[in-house]
């Protein structure tokens, strides 16, 4: 390996370890935040989600190196995801719409 | 003719095989944890009002896990840089750091399904229900001891939070024959154990599995780093992004399962 | 003649440059694709015949229920107890049959044959590939089918018989049956699941990667592009149904309660599970895969029929974009429609539309491909060989089949149609005279590559007309019985429901509708015999066939036919270099009437 590789292996090391520090700061305000009561429970849910979301992408872009990835796995995850979005949106509202009366003559 | 991009990437998608392979696999892993997680949703949706489970979790124990599971993610991608700066020794420390960490993760998960496992909601012939962890259960015994408390409506059971702090354990001691029906925490006590057991388990497997894989690189698999450094090193990536996406379940999943 | 190609001298199937490989690493645990698409053919082709055996004793006890049946009375007796007393297919009998026909011919036959054994042995060739992306996960793949197979076939020793709630193992029901075949069928379900999982990733990994210099994507023939979007469906779909068939399974040996509501009751007792689930999880999880699970079924076909169009007319395909686009196309839509399946649960009138809608719309690129293949036979110079005969009745067949499920598509004559014998036929159509029309044609016209022979060409036409006659025997009269309410998956063939048992009431079945099911059964009967011709042809051209005039004898143009016969261990010497589109046949200026991909300017 080069020199420079090195160097930029090191600078990326670094970077890694900040990602670390967020993930850890991001689980602890997870928890905290589960301990508020906002009035809304849904409230609670929403920033549970947020977090875990910026989380995750944390881990995606950076440990899985998705941020610099190629065109070809991003399409692959687009549409992945929109099946998913699919999936969990088509059931939910199929359960949500049901003919709630009947006819009656 | 040999296969060709199994180390060198192809020029027009600057990939190599095996990370084609491994995104795709991860696709098919989304969507299977994705189904999972939405019928989560549906599940608990269509539960009534005050019977969906909260608290039943402990929260310290599953945040120690998550920060297990991070952690071992930081290992993985540094067991990986370490290859790619061609420091071998580095890369065995970081992985059995990996190892490590996934056996502390999997032996803080049986512990507690142990605590699920011992936890029982017993109903009494007069109506009244104990609910607690049990204590004595020998067959031979007229009785069952159980470390808990008596509610008289079910659901009291389901919202711990509400209750945080307020109700006392104590030493309950109830004859065999005063008892209509005995039901420990296992997957059949209700749907909201069936997802817990069911998502944390299939999990569980996938982080064996991964480690499995880590363990088998960190061990007999790493003699190829002496023939070929950068097909092993690919290798090394590849399982590190198995194991990345093991740690974003988890992120989902301890939410969702131990806060919300 | 070949063209200059850079590809090994003939060499014998098993000779390796290496050490000799030995019996089982060249036949049985091989790692080669060409192998693995063997043997994947041939324990498809055995579990499609198996399938047929099971739906045969079935179309018995239809048309005459009640009576034992012949000749295989006693056997039935002696595997399966008291559900085949004195050889009577029993309801229970009956359901199990109907189960595991719908399982076997879905998942054991058709997938199998359609997208991996034709995927397998043909896609590394036609894209100059010297194998799969990871030939050792395609060995795992493999074996988890047969582990998988093995599983199905021996749930049907098990006390209590094999799964009986349907190929859709719908819950309650099928947690309730009290036989451990269906907590069989569950574990051999995930057996499966994975082998299709494993050979996806590989397929689209080696589409993608290993194509060779000069092949880009609009170079691709378009059997290639079929598969391609075909193992994106199997990649995406199929985890869902995993994800389901595991909670399934919880319920059924865990006690949990995924899919069982609370409050329900079996055989008027309260059952003693926590109930809180939802039996419409089940049907959404499983129909999220199985509705791309027919474009499973059917995209090979088409892109088999493709090929043999473009070769048989002696001209390019019409509207190769056209076929392309809409292929992907119907790969995204099939994700979205899938609960036209469920119109009769009680789904509210928007989702339904939304559904609707979406069906609607992913008819219009199935009309294109059908269309473009159509109009690709216009003008031709057509060469009739059995290949094409096949391949020229998919064309209306698939018609018909893919016309029929407009009003199924439609929630609202859906509401008259759901679940009737109407049903059967329309499905039936796309998949027998569908897709099994073009997988035989594919027999037909790879086997000289595979073997160097040709298949005989008479017994071929005897095989295809009487299949043709037979299917359409079959399989037309029960739209009319459909339409006249004749339900499915009746035991006794809807006596129960007939005129004569039900005086006075309206919709009972006519005798005219009821005694169809004779002449059907007679026609299977048929079916199955014109199939001897074949498998007689199969097995025996292997080494008595007609010896094929060159190693291209079909004068094609894509790759696969520009290697030896057989093609050696790793195709080609060198990546072969390509130059043109996959169907030049006919271009004005050349001294014959194909140019292969690989001959350059």
């Amino acid at each position: 390996m080069t020199e420079q590789d090195h160097a930029h292996f090191a600078q990326h090391v670094r970077h890694y370890l900040y990602i670390f520090y967020a993930l850890l700061f991001g689980t602890l305000i997870t928890v905290g935040a589960s301990y508020i009561p906002f009035g809304n429970h849904a409230f609670n849910i929403a920033v549970a989600l947020f977090i875990a979301c910026s989380k995750a992408f944390l881990v995606a872009g950076y440990f899985m190196h998705l941020i610099s990835e190629r065109k070809m796995i991003y399409g692959l995850l687009a549409f992945t995801a929109f099946f998913f979005l699919g999936l969990v949106v088509l059931t939910v509202c199929s359960f949500a719409d049901f003919p709630r009366m009947t006819v009656t003559h | 003719m040999d296969i060709p991009y199994t180390v060198q990437p192809r020029e027009d998608t600057g990939l190599y095989n095996a990370k084609v392979g491994i995104w795709l696999f991860l696709a098919s892993e989304v969507m299977l944890f994705g189904a999972l997680f939405s019928s989560y949703i549906l599940l608990r949706v269509g539960t009534p009002e005050g019977y969906w489970p909260r608290g039943w979790l402990n929260v310290p124990v599953g945040t120690v896990n998550t920060l297990v599971l991070i952690t071992s993610s930081i290992t993985t991608v540094m067991a990986w840089a370490s290859c790619k700066m061609n420091q071998f020794g580095r890369f065995k420390v970081f992985h059995a750091c990996t190892l490590v960490l996934a056996m502390m993760f999997v032996c803080i998960k049986s512990y507690e399904y142990h605590d699920k496992f011992t936890h029982y909601e017993i109903t009494l012939k007069d109506g009244r229900i104990a609910d607690g962890h049990i204590r004595e259960n020998d067959p031979k015994a007229d009785k069952v001891v159980v470390s808990g408390r008596y509610v008289q409506d079910r659901k009291e059971l389901y919202d711990l939070e509400v209750h945080k702090g307020h109700h006392q354990h104590e030493e309950i001691s109830i004859p065999r024959s005063q008892i209509e029906k005995m039901e420990r925490y296992g997957p059949w006590h209700n749907t909201y154990l069936a997802i817990y057991f069911t998502l944390t388990g299939l999990h569980a497997l996938h982080v064996i599995g991964g480690a499995v894989v880590i363990g088998f690189l960190w061990g007999p698999g790493s003699k190829l780093w002496e023939t070929d450094p950068e097909r092993f090193t690919n290798r090394v990536e590849v399982s590190g992004l198995f194991w990345h996406f093991v740690d974003l379940v988890w992120i989902f999943l301890f939410p969702v399962l131990y806060l919300i | 003649m070949q063209a200059t190609t850079e590809v090994l001298p003939h060499a014998a199937p098993h000779e390796a440059h290496h050490e000799d490989a030995g019996f089982w690493r060249t036949y049985v645990f091989s790692i080669d694709h060409k192998v693995i698409g063997i043997q994947y053919g041939i324990t498809a082709l055995c579990f499609l015949l198996f399938g047929f055996f099971l739906m045969m004793i079935m179309r018995w006890q239809i048309a005459h229920p009640g009576d034992a049946v012949p000749l295989l009375g006693p056997l039935l007796a002696t595997i399966f107890g008291n559900i085949a007393a004195k050889g009577i297919v029993s309801p229970d009998l009956y359901n199990a049959f109907g189960a595991m026909h719908g399982t076997i011919m879905v998942f054991l036959a058709i997938v199998p044959l359609a997208f991996a054994a034709f995927g397998n042995y043909v896609v590394p060739l036609q894209i100059g590939a010297p194998d799969m992306a990871f030939p050792r996960i395609n060995m795992a793949s493999y074996q988890a089918y047969v582990i998988g197979g093995i599983i199905m076939f021996v749930s049907f020793f098990v006390p209590g018989g094999p799964a009986q709630a349907g190929w859709t193992s719908y819950s309650p029901l099928a947690t309730s049956i009290d036989t451990d075949g269906q907590t069989f069928w569950i574990i051999g379900m995930v057996f499966l699941i994975t082998s299709s999982l494993l050979g996806s990733v590989n397929f689209i990994a080696t589409i993608i990667q290993l194509r060779a210099p000069g092949m880009t994507w609009m170079r691709l023939p378009f059997f290639v592009w079929a598969q391609f979007v075909t193992a994106f469906l199997l990649l995406l779909a199929f985890p869902p149904l995993e994800a389901a068939a595991v909670m399934q399974l919880m319920d059924k040996v865990a006690h949990t309660s995924f899919f069982l509501p609370t409050g329900l009751a079996i055989g008027g007792n309260l059952a003693h599970v926590s109930g809180g689930g939802s039996p419409l999880l089940w049907q959404h999880l499983f129909w999220f895969l199985a509705h791309p699970e027919v474009y499973v079924l059917i995209l090979p076909a088409m892109g088999i029929v493709a090929e043999i169009i473009a070769n048989n007319t002696r001209k390019p395909l019409w509207g190769y974009r056209s076929l392309v686009y809409s292929a992907l196309t119907i790969g995204f839509l099939s994700f979205i429609v899938w609960a036209h399946h469920m119109y009769l649960t009680g789904m509210g009138v928007r989702i339904a539309t939304f559904f609707q809608t979406t069906t609607m719309i992913i008819s219009i690129p199935s009309v294109i491909v059908l269309t473009c293949m159509f109009i690709s036979l216009w003008g031709g110079s057509i060469r009739f060989n059995t290949p094409m005969l096949f391949v020229m009745a998919f064309l209306p067949m698939f018609g018909i089949g893919g016309l029929t499920g407009l009003p199924l598509g439609l929630s609202y004559s859906d509401i008259h149609l759901h679940d009737t014998y109407y049903v059967i036929a329309h499905f039936h159509y796309i998949v027998a005279p569908g897709t099994i029309f073009a997988l035989f044609a594919g027999v037909y016209y790879w086997f000289p590559k595979m073997t160097g022979r040709m298949m005989n060409e008479f017994w071929g036409r005897v095989h295809f007309w009487l299949s043709l006659i037979f299917m359409n025997l079959i399989f037309q009269p029960m739209f009319a019985q459909g339409m006249a309410g004749m339900l499915r998956r009746m035991a006794d063939g809807g006596v129960n429901y007939s005129q004569a048992k039900m005086e006075g009431a309206i919709g009972g079945l006519s005798a005219g509708m009821l005694n169809l099911h004779t002449y059907i059964l007679w026609a299977a009967v048929g079916l199955a015999l014109a199939q001897i011709p074949f498998i007689i042809n199969l097995f025996w051209s292997i080494k008595n066939g007609q010896p094929a005039a060159s190693d291209n004898p079909w004068e094609a143009t894509t790759l696969e036919w520009q290697t030896p016969t057989p093609p050696p261990h790793g195709n080609f010497r060198k990546p072969p270099r390509v130059y043109r589109g996959p169907y030049e046949y006919s271009v004005p200026g050349h001294t014959r009437d194909f140019t292969p991909q690989n001959e350059p300017d």
